[in-house]
């Protein structure tokens, strides 16, 4: 697989770890009445797509950045990549 | 039968090779299968299952039948193809799956029970006792059916790797894919042409037309000639592309060596991964064979194959042939074997109105019922009208049609379409993306039809990627189209092979049918059909129709199957690509790493680091001595171990220390400049994940350490909580572990030792006392980190240095500190004396433990919300009563062994009895005694009770005392001296 870095250009899926969905930049808050019931699902209950999936992929053996990678389960297509440091910061408003 | 003429072989040169031990020769350009045959040899091997004699079906990659054993010791390799071969001197061959011998096979009674072999047999039969299975049932059965031996040694042959990229790959460079790769290379863009052959031209070097006026050699010399002279495209000969992957990534082997006389010179195969924007799919097709009874007698091939073996090799098995055919390409194999004086007994045609191409006779509207020869044909039954005559003859050419070669089309579950014009199944949708199809693989198999549509997919190709490439000129080529019938196999009562790898017959689907195993993917499990190396290329389509016939329907109402990765089988070497033994993967050394060999120390893996296990003293004879010396000269003096591969992370900025404390369950906040302090850092599930410490050198700059072996997850933890959970926080990491080499001054003496190397600066108690932190530099001007921390219950520090004055400094403190009784140690003396004092670390920190069971619950700061904290709360985890506790031997010479299990002092071995287990164990050379640590049930109000460590395995029993894990120093006075 060749995964579109938005920094490196097309790189091989081989220098990527895969960290899981992206769910998991979803934290909750540990001090938020509910935490515990939050976290669960946080950590345990997964969407198991056939289809559009978005996911995190971690460039170890490159940049090291975490990409936001959006990819078809059913054809491996990868419809775009972004850095989920980016990703999460244009959700909280904080992004440039 | 001796040579015919002309051919493809170079016959200035001879080349003698062995087959079963006997020496014959052959020419540079033959394969051991057609060299076999021009030395009369047609009994090539034995079946698999009824051990029934085997030759030659076919001149390709697709063979079934003609598997040897080649070369001896532990390069020997079973089930190779005889068929693709490449012939070179001194090769040695062998015949498999027969004993005795080739000749007399005592398992050759296989065929005679045949009736017990028949599809779904042992699913039925051997079902009873269950037990049976394993140890009687299968053994015997494999030991029966079989194919090759392995050597059982290791692989002495290298294997390399390489990655290559393209605009264009064109797999087959037979007419079609010559055309293409020309066509496309001469836009300029980057072209690789790979051919599974040794030599370009595909089907074309085993046809006897003309391209244009001249024969079809010497275009293709031409073609060769301005492809090599092309920078923009590499020809890849010998190299099989085995399988579509992901985004235009295809496999592929090339056998750079196997041909060559000396295979332990260099590599003997290279896995290549080819990266292309755009693929043709060039690969021919395959040859069908038409089942009829007892038609696997050596000598009896497809026709193709005996007409490249006649064309190309200028051999053939016999004197006198026979054709058997339900197509006009039957009787060009006829008319190109009379040509080169091969006696034609006759062209069996099942087309009533079947017509000669030459001067030889037709059988028009007649079938093949019967074969005749126990090691070798010898004479053929033929049916016509309902009359049966024999027809001597020592080769039989069978004709059925031809199969495209599609199987890397439907590698991404792209789905064959069947045509009832061409008689075939063709690529269709849904297979890898950007690979199209061209020639016979599409099933346009005539010389002209080839060399145009590989021009026109590349063309299509090249528009696709924006360039507009010329037509090439095409030479004149035969172009007539192949009239065919729909007929698939002979009714009769004997057994007609369909599948000959695996033994599969017409009666076996036949079953399958009356069975209702009928869908294609249940027939192909309960008959094997398909399932063996060559994935069915000679079998799948032919069975389907056999299927389809009795079930009434259609081919594509039966379906049909698709094919997976590899194309043809590659060696688990070559995907190993030379990553094996101590190439597995890099080796890390620590900055000591040569000092310590110079003292001879042994080493241990420690994750991907080699680590001095101990440095042995002369007179010293067991591990022991040297370890328990290390320990206790460490405790009464100073000792100095290499601690560099404990992860390191250098954490920069701003929020720096926000970030540790959102990582680390305990407190951070109130971390002073200066100060280290120990941390633990859970998973996000609540389970410990490492500890370490974290020392604050300024403001805004942090040093965090991990484990050795969790340094790279930890690393990506924070890395992941960096980038994903909290990107608004100023903070940097980088790991900087192999930027210092750091070393612990262990032992009483440590101040004393590191007073003499520390460039006039105090650290003294009070100007760097315990757990403090401080830049410096050592050794007059020597930039250094010096960090008072213990790991070994004694005054210690860890000292840092840039990585490449590690062994420098080691070599210093060393000779400095002799009066002191300066001792190196090892990774073992490091185990002995942080389980002396308690200290957790690997064993403990394994993926299974919490805070809780650490003893270590209190530290979960409720005040905070860090990783891991809320869910360590579950009652499940904080509530787990196995503690860590010490545990000492009651008897002196009792072994304590790490992963024993405790029990209650009496209580019975039983799982169920089970109350904990010992994660870490040594001998103390402190207290005299084995010792050990270990996760007890209720531990913590368990001190001074007596129980049982249990090691089943090694049948031990050990009585041991509770302790407190603190074996010294217990009240921590030491590490603050």
């Amino acid at each position: 697989m060749l995964i579109p870095h938005p920094l490196l250009g097309p790189r091989d899926a081989q220098e990527f770890t895969y960290l899981g969905d992206a769910k998991l930049l979803d934290r909750p808050d540990g001090m938020a009445p509910g935490a515990a019931e939050a976290f669960f699902e946080y950590l345990y209950l997964r969407d198991n797509r056939a289809g559009v999936h978005e996911e995190l992929w971690f460039h170890e053996q490159g940049d090291r950045a975490i990409l936001l990678v959006t990819r078809d389960t059913t054809t491996h297509e990868i419809l775009g990549a972004v850095l989920a440091r980016d990703a999460v910061l244009s959700r909280t408003g904080d992004g440039t | 039968m001796s040579r015919l003429d002309g051919g493809l072989i170079d016959r200035s040169r001879t080349l003698s090779f062995t087959f079963d031990g006997r020496r014959y020769v052959g020419h540079p350009g033959d394969t051991l299968a057609s060299a076999l045959l021009a030395n009369g040899v047609r009994l090539m091997g034995r079946s698999f299952k009824y051990h029934r004699p085997r030759g030659v079906l076919t001149a390709g990659s697709e063979e079934p039948s003609a598997l040897v054993e080649l070369r001896s010791g532990a390069r020997r390799e079973p089930n190779t193809k005889a068929t693709v071969t490449e012939l070179y001197d001194g090769l040695d061959a062998m015949s498999q799956n027969r004993w005795p011998s080739l000749k007399f096979d005592a398992l050759g009674v296989n065929d005679f029970v045949s009736p017990l072999f028949a599809a779904g047999f042992y699913y039925k039969t051997f079902m009873w006792p269950k037990a049976f299975w394993e140890k009687l049932y299968e053994p015997a059965i494999r030991r029966a059916a079989g194919l090759g031996r392995l050597s059982m040694e290791p692989d002495p042959d290298s294997y390399d790797k390489g990655f290559l990229h393209c605009d264009l790959l064109v797999i087959g460079a037979g007419a079609a894919g010559l055309v293409a790769a020309l066509t496309a290379a001469r836009t300029g863009k980057r072209v690789i042409l790979a051919d599974e052959d040794f030599r370009l031209g595909g089907r074309l070097l085993s046809e006897s037309h003309t391209l244009g006026d001249a024969p079809a050699t010497d275009w293709l010399a031409g073609r060769e000639a301005e492809l090599s002279s092309l920078p923009n495209l590499r020809i890849m000969r010998r190299t099989t592309v085995f399988g579509a992957y992901d985004h235009g990534i295809y496999g592929a082997v090339e056998r750079v060596g196997d041909h060559a006389p000396d295979a332990s010179n260099g590599v003997r195969q290279t896995l290549w991964r080819i990266t292309a924007r755009r693929t043709i799919m060039a690969t021919g097709a395959t040859e069908r064979h038409i089942p009829f009874a007892n038609n696997d007698r050596p000598g009896i091939m497809l026709a193709g194959a005996l007409r490249a073996y006649a064309n190309r090799w200028a051999a053939c098995p016999a004197g006198r042939v026979a054709i058997f055919t339900n197509n006009d390409d039957g009787h060009r194999t006829a008319s190109d074997l009379a040509a080169k004086g091969v006696e034609i007994a006759g062209v069996i045609d099942t087309r009533a109105d079947a017509q000669p191409l030459g001067d030889y006779p037709v059988f028009p509207g007649a079938v093949v019922t019967g074969s005749k020869g126990r090691l070798g044909l010898n004479s053929v039954e033929i049916t016509q009208e309902g009359r049966t005559q024999t027809l001597t003859c020592g080769a039989l050419g069978v004709s059925g049609g031809w199969n495209p070669n599609l199987q890397l089309a439907s590698h991404h579950r792209g789905r064959p379409v069947w045509s009832e014009e061409k008689l075939a199944f063709l690529p269709g949708e849904g297979g890898p993306r950007g690979l199209v199809p061209a020639g016979a693989a599409n099933g346009e198999g005539s010389t002209g039809g080839a060399l145009s549509s590989g021009a026109r997919a590349a063309q299509a190709v090249l528009a696709d990627l924006g360039v507009d490439a010329a037509m090439p000129e095409l030479p004149e080529a035969e172009d007539t189209p192949i009239k065919q019938s729909a007929f698939w196999y002979v009714p009769g009562t004997a057994r007609a092979w369909v599948d000959f790898q695996n033994d599969v017959t017409v009666k076996d689907i036949a079953l399958a049918h009356q069975e209702n195993m009928r869908p294609v993917e249940h027939l192909k499990r309960w008959t094997t059909l398909g399932m063996a190396t060559d994935q069915g290329k000679t079998s799948n389509v032919t069975a389907l129709a056999i299927m389809a016939e009795l079930t009434g329907r259609s081919i594509p109402e039966t379906g049909t199957t698709i094919f997976r990765p590899p194309y043809t089988p590659v060696s688990l070497g070559v995907l190993g690509g030379g990553d094996t033994g101590a190439e597995f993967r890099p080796l890390r050394l620590t900055p000591t790493h040569e000092w310590a060999k110079a003292r001879g120390a042994p080493f241990t893996e420690v994750g991907p680091w080699m680590r001095a296990q101990y440095f042995p003293r002369p007179g010293e004879t067991h591990w022991r001595d040297s370890v328990d010396r290390e320990v206790l000269a460490t405790r009464a003096g100073v000792g100095i171990c290499d601690v560099t591969t404990l992860g390191k992370v250098d954490v920069q900025g701003a929020d720096a220390l926000e970030f540790v404390n959102r990582l680390y369950c305990n407190g951070f906040k109130t971390l002073k400049v200066g100060m280290v302090r120990y941390g633990l850092m859970l998973r996000e599930d609540g389970i410990a994940m490492d500890d370490g410490t974290c020392a604050r050198l300024a403001e805004d700059h942090l040093v965090v350490t991990t484990t050795t072996s969790q340094a790279g997850p930890v690393y990506r933890h924070m890395e992941f909580a960096r980038q994903c959970l909290w990107p608004d926080l100023d903070v940097q990491l980088i790991s900087t572990t192999d930027a210092w080499a750091q070393l612990s001054v262990a032992g009483p003496h440590a101040r004393r030792l590191l007073e003499r190397v520390v460039d006039g600066v105090d650290i003294s108690n009070d100007a760097c006392p315990f757990m403090s932190c401080r830049e410096l530099t050592v050794c007059g001007g020597l930039r250094a980190r010096l960090f008072r921390i213990s790991f070994s219950g004694e005054l210690a520090y860890e000292l840092a240095v840039p990585a490449r004055y590690g062994g420098a400094l080691m070599d210093r403190l060393v000779t400095l500190g002799e009066d002191l009784g300066a001792t190196p140690y090892g990774t073992e003396a490091l185990s002995v004396l942080r389980i002396e004092k308690g200290h957790a670390a690997g064993n403990e920190l394994n993926g299974q433990t919490t805070a809780q069971m650490l003893g270590m619950g209190r530290m979960v700061s409720n005040k905070k919300d860090s990783i891991g904290a809320v869910l360590s709360r579950r009652e499940g985890l904080c509530a787990d009563r196995r503690t860590l506790v010490g545990l000492q031997a009651m008897d002196a010479g009792a072994k304590v062994t790490a992963g024993a299990h405790l029990l209650s002092d009496g209580a019975e071995e039983r799982t169920e009895m089970d109350e904990g287990w010992i994660s870490s164990a040594c001998h103390s050379p402190h207290l005299g005694v084995g010792i050990g640590l270990g996760f007890l049930e209720d531990g913590a109000r368990r001190m001074g009770e007596v129980i049982t460590a249990a090691n089943p395995l090694e049948g031990q029993s050990t009585r041991l005392r509770v302790v407190s894990p603190h074996f010294i120093d217990p009240d921590g006075g030491r590490v603050r001296d």
